[in-house]
């Protein structure tokens, strides 16, 4: 909400219109007031990537760039669906082997059955939303606390997965496709072609929204803003491109090694697409409303069970997308996947990000900042050679941090007001 | 005043299984009018207020509006004739802008996306039309704004919508005095502008200082109407005790239970009482 909601003042209002300085002024302000937004994920991804970088130098190699983005695929995926479900103050434990579940559907369906890809990918997102519609009908109309109705899914989908695995084997993914997602990488062309594409639609997004405000007299964000933001876009998606289209690969003479991997327009995509859901439809200012005052939406005419119903069901369906990709970063999928930390990191994700647990207050772009710091968190502490045990610790810690931030801020806003 | 109510109500009952919480209502607005509501709690103010707005159906009587019966059995049918009610907690969401909890569960748009230019307008033009100029910035979240305000937006949302009769559930029953006293003018405002406005209050003052018509409710009935000129401070408390003051009201005698027509007693009391 933080950009949207940025200092547009409505002709009603006599506040002069703003300049540079006093879009700061405001900005700050807000921050002070508790509305800190994502600021807490972004400073700690630099802490932690400076801290690791002089650390262990081959943090910062671009091998190691691209693994991050890999590593962190499944879980930003998973957390994407679940700021959903926390938007409204509940909370759904099974995502993790929700994903599970969808990704040992996929391998049964393609290397046991023997379908192609697609196939077994439509049928990993039907499972997923019918997971999805089982836990928020479960939760709305029978109305059993979403607490309650995830951790059965937590447990019974565990089962699901042995049972789809016949008792602890493993079923190995071997589609090209498949396979391709997770591990398979752009070529430099069209990974600069997409960077371009997504800034030139970002500005365009952006300059419109200005010229449509500023013709209706509507009080606009500063011109300078305005381009600031593209700026930064195309600076960061810039250096991001270049770096993931060096070379990394040990030996050029076996194989070359270099490009955008495929996750990372796939998470784009995705992140775009409910960002649009959200933001810019009336489904996601439902969604918004539902999760602030449940009866104001009700009166308001807003059908409160099909909005709970259906963020369970994205949910379930983006843990069914991390599912595939787990499943083709790891190749195969074993009674593990989706197991262990994938759920908690996830929500981790979400949580450190930005998104409150209390409902009503997150974005998607939140899952992807706050997977980041997870996926950061992980590798580097790989990297320094702590064990998993000291791992799940910090990460732990860390979670702990961003609940803390979050429950501070909500009370810092209440105080002033301002959320 | 205006000769014909926009809203007339005649011979309401409403029963909750043995509980019968109103018996043979009459009740009516005028546009232009601000007719307050009064009665002690329990005697029937919220489901009257609800009868109207489509929220419980009645089990007899008749809804004119406009001189044309209609029907209204659903919070749709309501607001389809133009009919809003802004509730006592208001009903806004917390972490939504003015904008976007004004134009909740209607929002405009174009095509699938949401039109974020004319709703900020038309709520900009409305808050104007009210003579609203205590709101900094109408991207505000509404958590950030004093009881007072979020009243005005919880007004303003409700005659956004071309509305015809708006019902103010205690729109003062949490405010501090200054607050109070913009609420009032903007409820004096509305009526201004030739809306019906039903005002459910309290409080004396308020209704005195606002209202143009005033009914009372006693135990279920409506014990009279009668115009806010022609009646004292402490006859309106006796009807809301006791269901009579004088010739007003219940009569003294059992037969001859209480109905809505106080306009013609009133004269009579209000000549005697001065």
């Amino acid at each position: 909400m933080t950009t949207t909601v940025v200092q547009k003042d409505g002709p009603a209002a006599v506040t002069p219109p703003p300049s540079l300085g006093s879009h700061v002024r405001n900005y700050v302000s807000r921050v002070r007031g508790g509305d800190i937004g994502a600021l807490p994920a972004v400073l700690g991804l630099i802490v932690l990537c400076t801290v690791f970088s002089i650390m262990r130098p081959s943090f910062l190699t671009a091998g190691n760039f691209a693994n991050l983005f890999t590593q962190g695929a499944a879980t930003t995926l998973i957390a994407m669906g679940l700021v959903f479900v926390l938007l409204l103050g509940e909370i759904d434990l099974s995502a993790g082997f929700a994903s599970g579940v969808c990704a040992a559907i996929l391998a049964n369906v393609v290397t046991v059955l023997g379908y192609p890809w697609y196939v077994a990918v439509l049928a990993a997102l039907v499972t997923g939303v019918a997971i999805g519609t089982a836990l928020g009908f479960l939760v709305a109309k029978i109305g059993i606390p979403s607490f309650v109705v995830t951790l059965a899914g937590f447990l019974a989908f565990q089962g699901i997965v042995l049972m789809l695995m016949e008792e602890g084997t493993n079923i190995s993914v071997r589609d090209e496709v498949l396979v391709a997602i997770a591990n398979r990488n752009l070529s430099p062309v069209l990974g600069w072609l997409l960077a371009a594409v997504a800034v030139a639609g970002y500005a365009a997004v952006q300059l419109l929204r200005h010229r449509t405000r500023a013709a209706r007299g509507l009080v606009t964000d500063p011109a300078a803003v305005v381009f600031a933001r593209i700026g930064g876009l195309a600076l960061i998606l810039g250096a991001a491109v270049f770096i993931l289209n060096l070379e990394r690969s040990r030996n050029v003479l076996i194989s070359s090694l270099k490009g955008v991997p495929i996750v990372v327009p796939i998470i784009a995509v995705l992140l775009v697409l409910w960002t649009f859901v959200l933001q810019r439809t009336s489904y996601g200012r439902h969604v918004y409303a539902v999760g602030g005052n449940k009866e104001a939406a009700r009166r308001a005419g807003i059908n409160v069970d099909r909005i709970r119903i259906s963020v369970f069901v994205i949910c379930s369906s983006m843990a069914a997308v991390g599912g595939i990709v787990a499943a083709s970063r790891a190749n195969s999928v074993d009674p593990n996947t989706g197991g262990s930390n994938v759920l908690l990191y996830a929500v981790g994700a979400a949580v450190i990000g930005g998104t409150s647990l209390f409902g009503g207050k997150g974005r998607v772009l939140d899952a992807v900042l706050g997977g980041a710091v997870v996926a950061v968190i992980d590798n580097g502490m790989g990297l320094m050679g702590y064990s998993s045990g000291v791992k799940y610790v910090v990460t732990g810690v860390v979670l702990l941090l961003a609940a803390s931030v979050d429950a501070f801020s909500r009370r810092r806003s209440t105080a002033t007001g301002n959320r | 005043m205006s000769a014909t109510p926009l809203l007339e109500l005649r011979g309401i009952d409403k029963s909750f299984g043995p509980v019968q919480v109103l018996r043979d209502v009459a009740f009516s607005a005028h546009p232009g009018e601000v007719t307050a509501l009064v009665g002690d709690n329990g005697a029937g103010k919220s489901t009257l207020v609800k009868c109207i707005s489509g929220i419980h159906p009645t089990d007899a009587g008749e809804f004119l509006f406009d001189g044309r019966p209609v029907s209204i059995n659903s919070p749709r049918d309501a607001a389809a004739l133009g009919i809003e009610v802004v509730y006592q907690d208001l009903a806004l969401c917390d972490n939504l802008d003015i904008v976007q909890n004004m134009f909740l569960g209607r929002e405009k748009r174009s095509g699938i996306v949401l039109d974020e230019p004319t709703m900020e307008q038309m709520a900009a033009d409305t808050l104007a039309g009210l003579s609203v100029r205590t709101v900094k910035s109408l991207r505000q979240h509404v958590s950030s704004l004093s009881g007072g305000q979020r009243q005005t937006v919880a007004i303003a949302k409700a005659v956004l919508w071309n509305s015809r009769l708006v019902i103010l559930d205690e729109p003062t029953a949490a405010l501090g005095v200054a607050q109070t006293a913009q609420v009032l003018e903007l409820v004096r405002r509305l009526a201004d502008n030739g809306l019906a406005v039903v005002l459910i209050s309290h409080n004396m003052n308020d209704v005195f200082a606002v209202s143009d018509r005033i009914a009372a409710l006693y135990l279920g009935q409506m014990v009279a109407q009668v115009k806010t000129t022609e009646i004292t401070h402490s006859q309106v408390v006796e009807l809301i005790t006791a269901g009579r003051s004088g010739g007003l009201g219940l009569a003294a005698e059992p037969a001859n239970g209480g109905n809505g027509h106080g306009a013609e007693p009133a004269d009579t009391t209000s000549g005697g009482a001065r």
